[in-house]
């Protein structure tokens, strides 16, 4: 469980954090949505006790972490953007070293079991500096795990990682995750929506949004919008369909596939089908298309647009 | 305190697979073999055609602190910043590690692959014994190599303490070497110049006075004091080093 108030940390004349409040309960999984330089790995390191915040409160798991650093320390597996490995180790004697340094008791077996937790029997003997990324993101995972804490807390877990082992990782946390709090940190956002319970938003240091992923979904779309494809280049489809009224946005993906956004309350499916038809085009697909995290972000992330110019008379530029 | 044991067990091992200690050892002890051969062909020269001194274990133990000198920085180079530049200190910071502990064990690491660097040296000695006659001092044995283990100590925390404030090794390495040379050499020309009270501070402030009682076959207690000292502020430093690190 994790509780933060008012958490800022300036870096001399830069504020990476201003002002944070969140918490995150036991047996939920929050996720870090944010882009580059927000201020998540900040965050994330105040909170595993490896640098202090310049004001606020955090507390996890009821301790204070800088009052009790240690007993947050003890509580706490951690995963590090970078995943710090020590090259010239095995993969068992550096779990091993992770499991001495944490008191852990049969320690020899406890490496095993973590090792099977993450699918890593086979490479025990290893050296670490011999596997790839993604495996290297599995011992970083195995040490956050070691000592079965009640709090993980992951930077960018899946960042470097092929699809498959993606996959594999997301359904890992999703598994250790059911009786812990996790916290993990993400710039992809279908992630964030298929692992979390909750998604916090934060931008330049701020939390700009909290909330779960469907409802803040919910929330942000007003319009509908719709994919159209035809065969061929679509040569003039953007045209005839931002002619058809109640269309608001319409943006050419590639050829032959449009975007349409349309006014809110109105489907605009069947009138851009007959149009499209009627025009010639053979229509190979139409759908609706839900308005995606990436979406949601950007638009809350982005600098406020220049209002555009009414003025018909565009300037070439 | 049982994080100290594994930092330091963890650490002594690694510098069995590092190659860069096996290099410096193994150029320690051939430059201190060839200096103990050629004292040893010199003195036999010598006794030719005079009654010459009979070779003490001195021959052994001055070139080892000439070598150990240098020997020390490059050990200790890496301890610290090799974590940092690496990342892991990030690891070590967020584990329920306390600070000191870290420094220490670090240091114990050290210190104890430096013990058996000296104990290898050992056999300089056990092989003179049988080449003299009546056989060696054993006294200034005994205190030549207390002294030599109690200047480690120090040599290696000082090592440690200047790895843990920058990142590059090369840096460490040639900083901790400056600092034990002005403690050798510059402070002792320093010594002289000065008025009393202040020559009496800088000449006990010099590395290499306070061996010189273990050298002659003596202990001398404030010797003693004099390097335990400089271990501990050298930790001290160390571990102040570290927090600040977290804070910058």
């Amino acid at each position: 469980m994790i509780e933060v108030e008012g958490l800022t940390k300036d870096y001399g004349p830069r504020r990476a954090i201003n002002n944070l409040t969140f918490k995150a309960n036991p047996g939920e999984i929050l996720g870090f949505l944010g882009p580059n330089g927000a201020g998540k790995t900040t965050t994330m390191r105040i909170l595993t006790g490896f640098i202090p915040p310049t004001m606020g409160i955090a507390r996890v798991c009821g301790f204070d972490v800088i009052e009790q650093s240690l007993e947050v320390r003890k509580r706490v597996g951690y995963l590090p953007e970078t995943v710090p490995l020590y090259p010239d180790m095995t993969v068992f004697d550096y779990l091993k070293y992770m499991a001495d340094l944490r008191h852990i008791k049969n320690a020899d077996d406890r490496v095993d079991d973590v090792l099977e937790i993450v699918h890593m029997e086979e490479r025990a003997n290893g050296y670490i500096s011999n596997l790839s990324k993604g495996l290297r993101q599995r011992i970083g995972l195995a040490q956050a795990l070691i000592h079965e804490p009640d709090v993980l807390i992951l930077d960018e877990p899946t960042i470097g990682l092929d699809p498959a082992q993606i996959r594999e990782v997301r359904t890992l946390i999703r598994e250790v995750g059911k009786h812990r709090t996790v916290l993990l940190s993400t710039h992809i956002l279908s992630e964030a929506q298929q692992i979390c319970d909750r998604v916090l938003i934060i931008n330049k240091g701020e939390i700009v949004v909290e909330d779960t992923p469907e409802r803040l979904q919910a929330s942000l779309t007003g319009a509908q919008r719709v994919a159209v494809r035809v065969q061929g280049d679509g040569d003039g489809l953007e045209k005839l369909i931002s002619e058809i009224s109640g269309i608001g946005r319409v943006s050419t993906l590639h050829e032959g596939s449009v975007e349409v956004e349309s006014a809110p309350g109105k489907d605009i499916r069947p009138e851009i089908a007959r149009n499209v038809i009627k025009a010639g085009f053979d229509l190979l697909e139409l759908r609706s298309i839900d308005l995606s995290l990436e979406d949601i972000f950007i638009q809350l992330t982005r600098e406020e647009p220049e209002t555009p110019s009414t003025d018909d008379s565009d300037e070439v530029p | 305190m049982r994080n100290v044991w594994v930092i330091a067990r963890r650490e002594y091992k690694r510098f069995f697979i590092s190659p860069v200690a096996y290099v410096v050892a193994f150029f320690f002890l051939i430059l201190l073999g060839y200096w103990f051969y050629s004292a040893l062909v010199e003195a036999i020269t010598y006794s030719l055609y005079y009654q010459a001194p009979v070779p003490g274990v001195e021959i052994v133990i001055a070139p080892m602190v000439t070598l150990l000198v240098f020997v020390m920085p490059a050990i200790t180079m890496r301890s610290i910043s090799e974590e940092i530049r690496m990342g892991t200190m990030e690891l070590l910071l967020t584990a329920p590690v306390k600070d000191w502990e870290l420094i220490v064990g670090k240091w114990l690491g050290a210190f104890f692959f430096m013990l058996s660097l000296l104990a290898i040296t050992l056999i300089f000695p056990i092989v003179l014994n049988f080449l003299v006659k009546p056989g060696i001092d054993k006294s200034i044995l005994i205190t030549g190599y207390l002294g030599l283990v109690l200047m480690v100590a120090s040599l290696t925390a000082i090592g440690i303490f200047i790895s843990s404030l920058f990142n590059s090794q090369v840096v460490v390495f040639f900083i901790s070497l400056a600092i034990v040379l002005v403690l050798w050499f510059v402070i002792r020309p320093l010594a002289v110049d000065a008025s009393s009270a202040n020559s009496q501070i800088l000449t006990y402030m010099n590395f290499i006075n306070h061996f010189m009682s273990f050298f002659r076959g003596t202990i001398d207690l404030s010797d003693i004091v004099y390097y335990l000292s400089v271990t501990s502020l050298a930790l001290f430093l160390g571990t102040v080093s570290i927090e600040i690190r977290r804070r910058r």
